[in-house]
């Protein structure tokens, strides 16, 4: 395993043209602009492309066909919205072994506007065990994670919003960001019920949006445009898809055995990091990510936000580009982590850069903490 | 619904609770399916549970998400952990959607509400 540290480097990343509300623009054209533009971040050519990565409606094959490629290698990996995490991992191995030379990994998402979309979901199960009782929407899951996890541990409602105003501080020094005003604790818990434990600002954006990562070899990597960012580590896992099926609710197993493969792989530990993208669908998640992954116990992943580390100008910033909760969340939303990852590690991040940033840490949650994605960048090796 | 499940289905109408239980490890499970999630026996049979068990999470709908859904909001999502030990999704009823007087674990029984010819649902009221 640690053969494949540092073997394979991103080269580009970039969004769509524009991300927000688009309702003139195709989940299609979402993804062919992400890529283009990440492409060309890369300093490469899409006839470069040899190997494509996505997850959602479109699959590898449309893309291949859209941009006029004939990838050699292609994945489809689709278990929610870590899949593009995930995939960092896969193409690691399909570059590190020869199998592919430039891979893209990318997500186009019409989640607002729903342009170019076919809605259909498996609701086999939901639909009969699930569905019928008023559930439907991540809203109605992700909140018994978070109502068990305040039963177990004392955790408040302040606590989440700690994470709310942590995020939007980001927000307002991320040009790119949706919401960029400062917001308070009593914002959040002022601002509209939904789901109880969750009022409107505990819960992510929903928006229109494509973003996407281009790998190569390391060795390839330092001719191209940008700074390599390397692959330190990469991790995954799964356990449920059924929220009643979570085991030890609210501790998410899936989580924990990404982040020990990922570091292990990397050969680092919690206190490397100086840096830190979590999937914030709802704000009671990073919390709980951060304990799963081992950054404290159970119950204490909330200190982060509270005392002010995690914020501008704290001792380990988390979510720099304002994340799902103020940046953009176009449904799966694990691309967008990992490209403000590899900006910070180039420092391109201008008002919100992270001195010296050195290690970066993306996970991300698929479905309800059903899976886990984990990878760890640098642009030191 | 599916076939493996209409054992579940069939009891809901008469009234029981019927869960799918491993003859090999001897643990219940929900959602009903062809081999256990614990031991992986394909050994599958049902047995009536008891209707009781406790409140393991709720949340409050203040919004119907579900547009099939019949019941104004506020509501309860509820996570119930039944005595025999697999959990299921229901609502919680005949209690106020108030986090102030709805508690994790709190005992709960379940109740049948008929909804068509084909389809009674198991929800749960605050038990004794
Ligand atoms: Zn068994």
């Amino acid at each position: 395993m640690k053969e494949l540290s540092n073997s394979v480097a991103i080269v580009g990343v970039d969004e769509s043209d524009e991300i927000g509300t688009l309702p003139e623009v195709s989940q299609l054209t979402l993804h062919l602009q992400a890529i283009h533009n990440a492409v060309a971040d890369a300093g490469l050519k899409i006839s470069d492309v040899d190997g494509i990565f996505t997850a959602g409606q479109h699959s590898p094959a449309l893309l291949g066909e859209a941009l006029g490629i004939r990838p050699r290698y292609v994945d489809g990996t689709s278990v929610g919205g870590c899949s593009f995490i995930i995939m960092v991992g896969h193409a690691l191995l399909a570059l590190h072994h020869g199998l592919c030379d430039v891979a893209v990994v990318s997500h186009g998402e019409s989640g607002r506007s729903g342009t170019g979309v076919t809605r259909a979901r498996d609701t086999s199960l939901s639909g009969q065990f699930e569905m019928p009782y008023g559930f439907g929407g991540a809203p109605t899951y992700f909140g018994m994670i978070t109502n068990r996890h305040m039963h177990e541990y004392g955790t408040t409602l302040e606590q989440w919003a700690d994470v709310a105003v942590s995020t939007r501080a980001w927000a307002g020094l991320n040009p790119k960001a949706r919401f960029r005003d400062p917001i308070t604790v009593q914002d959040v818990l002022d601002s509209r019920p939904m789901f109880y434990p969750f009022n409107l600002l505990n819960i992510c954006l929903v928006t229109d949006a494509g973003g996407a990562v281009v790998l190569t070899r390391a060795d390839r990597a330092k001719d191209c445009a940008k700074k390599p960012v390397y692959v330190r580590g990469a991790g995954e896992g799964t356990e449920h898809v059924m929220v009643t099926e979570m085991a030890d609710m609210p501790f998410s197993h899936a989580t924990r055995i990404s982040g020990n493969k990922a570091f292990e792989m990397a050969g680092v530990t919690h206190s490397d990091f100086d840096h830190i993208m979590l999937y914030d669908a709802f704000t009671s998640g990073p919390p709980l990510m951060l304990e799963a992954l081992g950054f404290c116990n159970p119950g204490e992943g909330v200190g982060f936000f509270e005392d002010g580390r995690s914020t501008p100008g704290g001792s380990l910033p988390i979510n720099t580009n304002g994340g799902g909760l103020s940046y953009t969340h176009s449904g799966m939303y694990g691309i967008f982590p990992i490209i403000e990852a590899v900006r910070q590690q180039r420092g391109e991040c201008g008002e919100r850069q992270v001195p010296d940033a050195r290690l970066s840490l993306v996970n991300g949650m698929g479905g309800m903490l059903s899976a886990a994605g984990t990878i760890v960048l640098s642009h030191e090796t | 619904m599916t076939p493996e499940a209409k054992p579940y289905w069939d009891g809901l109408r008469e009234g029981k609770l019927m869960l799918p239980k491993c003859d090999d490890c001897g643990k219940a499970f929900f959602y009903p399916r062809i081999a256990c999630p614990h031991c992986h026996s394909r050994a599958v049979g049902w047995i009536e549970a008891s209707g009781k068990g406790k409140l393991y999470s709720f949340q409050i709908a203040h919004r119907a998400l579900n547009p099939a859904f019949k019941i104004e909001p506020p509501y309860i999502l509820a996570m119930i952990e039944l005595e025999e030990g697999p959990r299921m999704m229901s609502n919680l009823i005949d209690i106020e959607p108030d986090p102030a007087v709805v508690k994790c674990d709190m005992a709960v029984e379940v109740v049948f509400e008929k909804q068509t010819d084909e389809v009674t649902l198991p929800l749960f009221r605050p038990a004794g």
